[in-house]
């Protein structure tokens, strides 16, 4: 067991890649000489050389093009964006090209490409800093999408993901890089799993990412009240977990959706949709979401708080859906 | 599924009395439903070809569901122009086949039936636990947020629902329909005795001429003489609905009969008017026969415009009936027995009938209930017209 970051754990995982694979090179805004603007990378450019961790220009679109060109090629490109805010820049490359080329070549190219780019809200960067679109790259067919929440999938993620064929892209929310964990190194896990952080049997608690913490944290408060809370963690958020969520919905009856993402036409959304669809008869309550604010999310901090998802904001959806 | 009372709300289909692909004419039994009132044979009103059960034996489905598609004789068209336009049947909803749910949850069927009063909620896994114990939401009060009913509600009921014993449905649906006519029905009553000695005087010199099959009861005269006098009383017979009394079209007396076991049933006896009074001794004894069984059909349940209930052989003088809804009038006939009866300034011994009626004060007045009453006696008192 080793104690370590979320941020080390990220590095700890490209490292070893690149070690393992000559074919894996990193790419990114500030991401060799700065050594990453979350410093994820840094130390790498010493350590791998400028061939390998490669600085680009401010150009999203151009270097995740770049990206997906190399991965048809036969390399295994590790392209960092510095924030989801930014890809949209590049949506039409991630979209229109690694999402389809595959099919649209009838199999004869793959892309596997991995884009990795931080996510979220709550640092007083302003609402074009703070966005949190990982919903809207799960309603893309042809990408998976992760949502690493715990140092463990934070390290244990990438592996994996630079060993599918297809294009992955791994959502960090920034309020994590600084959590520390005793993991097991090298860490070890699936992408295609919900995980069950916590069990209960009153109400299923379903989130990811950014908001596994407020949760887990919200969970330890019910059962200071008696109310027993499930916490799943998606981790996966395309392609979803449907019988993860059918199973821990059936178990508890009740479920409450966190999702730092805005909740129209969202991955929330999806999710309450696919419990109406599939386990409508479990259901021994209306089910109930706590979402970011319908705002772009301010700066000012009380109100960024206000707009976020909160602990006792989640403590209070549940005391309603089980009418205590 | 036939409305087979203005209180039911579901049946279940107990056994079909035709095969798929059998014709049918219009007239025919071809199924035998389970309601509150007991098992009722389904009348079919079409000729054709029964192309489609939709329903199977032992599912409960709410009223106004189709139980079977019938192809008519000539154009295959039009029936499927009926069919597609046709309310859909209750839908089978498939459930999902989550690998990770374990034993009887997998499993689960949809509730096919709800009875819940408008307003009021059920979650959607309390509405199948009580399905599955067959327990009726309307009945369970609810835990949930804003009084909702959930699933802890339904388990809790279960236990008292368990006790309950086989009669409970017969019970309720007579408690249900009393408790509407006592609430909503602003009955008046009259009652009035006469000399029935014409009656059965004329009754023991026709049975003396007939053999014991083909014998008159005085509940026969009786019935008939309701039907003629209702001919000239169209205020008693008929429905109150929500535009008011509608007077009835034809005269179709429910009889009430008690029935083994317990509860009652008041079938009715179609056109009672046009019925001479042979055919209506044997219609009685049909209809007895079979509801003592628990087997009327469909019609003889739903059609009834009056009732008549007779409870002289119980020994009783006179009886103050209840109106059974949506009807608008009940005559109720205590036993025959011998009075001293004054005829003119002399007192003789005659035997005396009491009848009583009680009938709905929106849909008629006291004088001309008391006027039906009156030709009522005047008609019995010339037995070889009815």
């Amino acid at each position: 067991m080793t104690v370590m970051s979320y941020r080390d754990a990220v590095r700890g995982a490209i490292r070893e890649a690149m070690q393992s694979d000559p074919r894996v090179f990193l790419m990114g805004e500030d991401v060799g000489h700065y050594g990453g603007c979350y410093a994820v990378s840094k130390g790498l450019l010493e350590e791998f050389g400028p061939e390998r961790i490669r600085d680009t220009p401010l150009s999203e679109s151009g270097f995740t093009g770049a990206g997906i060109g190399a991965a048809m090629g036969g390399l295994r490109p590790i392209v960092e964006i510095m924030t989801c805010n930014f890809s949209l820049l590049a949506l039409d490359q991630i979209m229109n090209n690694a999402a389809t080329i595959r099919h649209m070549s009838g199999g004869q190219f793959n892309v596997p490409v991995v884009i990795r780019m931080a996510t979220g809200g709550g640092r007083q960067l302003g609402a074009q800093h703070s966005h949190s679109l990982e919903g809207w790259y799960a309603h893309i067919p042809g990408i998976r999408v992760l949502a690493p929440g715990t140092v463990a999938d934070a390290g244990g993620m990438l592996a994996p993901a630079l060993d599918d064929p297809d294009p992955v892209l791994i959502f960090e929310n920034a309020l994590l890089y600084n959590d520390t964990a005793d993991v097991d190194w090298p860490a070890s896990v699936d992408i295609d799993h919900a995980a069950v952080r916590r069990e209960g049997t009153d109400i299923s608690l379903i989130t990811y990412g950014g908001s596994l913490g407020k949760t887990l944290a919200a969970a330890d408060q019910l059962a200071a009240e008696g109310i027993s809370a499930e916490v799943l963690d998606l981790r996966v958020l395309r392609p979803l977990d449907e019988d993860a969520i059918l199973a821990t919905v059936a178990r508890t009856r009740r479920c409450v959706i966190v999702d730092e993402g805005w909740q129209s036409g969202s991955i929330s959304a999806e999710i309450m949709a696919r419990i109406i669809e599939k386990g409508f008869w479990y259901l021994d309550a209306p089910l109930a979401r706590v979402c970011s604010k319908e705002v772009p999310i301010p700066y000012a901090h009380h109100l960024e708080e206000a707009a976020l998802p909160s602990i006792t904001g989640i403590v209070e959806a549940c005391r309603a859906v089980l009418g205590r | 599924m036939p409305s087979l009372g203005s209180d039911m709300e579901a049946g279940i289909l107990v056994e079909w009395m035709k095969q798929q692909g059998e014709k049918v004419s219009r007239g025919d039994i071809i199924a035998v439903v389970e309601t509150d009132k007991g098992a009722i044979e389904v009348e079919v009103f079409e000729d054709g070809t029964l192309a489609e059960l939709l329903v199977q034996p032992g599912e409960k489905v709410p009223v106004g569901t189709p139980l079977a598609r019938i192809t008519g004789p000539k154009d295959t068209a039009s029936t499927e122009r009926r069919h597609a336009s046709a309310p859909a049947p209750t839908p089978a909803v498939p459930m999902p086949t989550v690998s990770s749910v374990q034993g009887a949850e997998a499993a689960i069927q949809p509730p096919t039936v709800t009875t819940l009063a408008e307003g009021s909620r059920a979650t959607p896994a309390a509405r199948l636990l009580a399905s599955e114990r067959g327990i009726d939401l309307a009945l369970v009060k609810g835990t949930g947020p804003d009084g909702s009913i959930v699933r802890r509600d339904i388990e809790e009921a279960a236990p008292r629902a368990a006790t309950v014993p086989d009669l409970e449905p017969m019970r309720r649906a007579i408690a249900a329909a009393m408790s509407r006519a006592k609430r909503d029905i602003p009955h008046y009553y009259l009652g009035h005795s006469f000399d029935v000695s014409q009656a059965v005087q004329w009754l023991d010199a026709y049975n003396a001429a007939h053999p014991p099959q083909e014998r008159l009861l005085l509940g026969a005269l009786t019935l008939k003489a309701v039907a003629l006098a209702l001919k000239d009383f169209p205020e008693f017979n008929g429905f109150y609905g929500p535009d008011g009394f509608v007077p009835a079209s034809a005269i179709h007396i429910g009889t009430a009969i008690a029935m083994r076991g317990g509860g009652l049933a008041a079938p009715a006896i179609h056109n009672t008017d046009t019925l001479t009074l042979a055919e209506l001794m044997e219609r009685l004894r049909d209809l007895i026969g079979r509801v003592r069984k628990g087997g009327f059909r469909s019609s003889e349940i739903s059609d009834p415009t009056i009732t008549v209930s007779s409870l002289g052989d119980r020994g009783v003088d006179m009886l103050l009936p209840i109106i059974y809804p949506p009807q608008v009038a009940i005559i109720g006939f205590g036993s025959v027995a011998p009075r001293a009866w004054a005829i003119e300034d002399a007192v003789a011994v005659r035997p005396v009938l009491t009848a009583t009626l009680a009938a709905d004060h929106r849909a008629s007045d006291g004088h001309r209930g008391a006027l039906l009453l009156r030709r009522i006696g005047g008609l019995l008192d010339t037995p070889e017209d009815l």
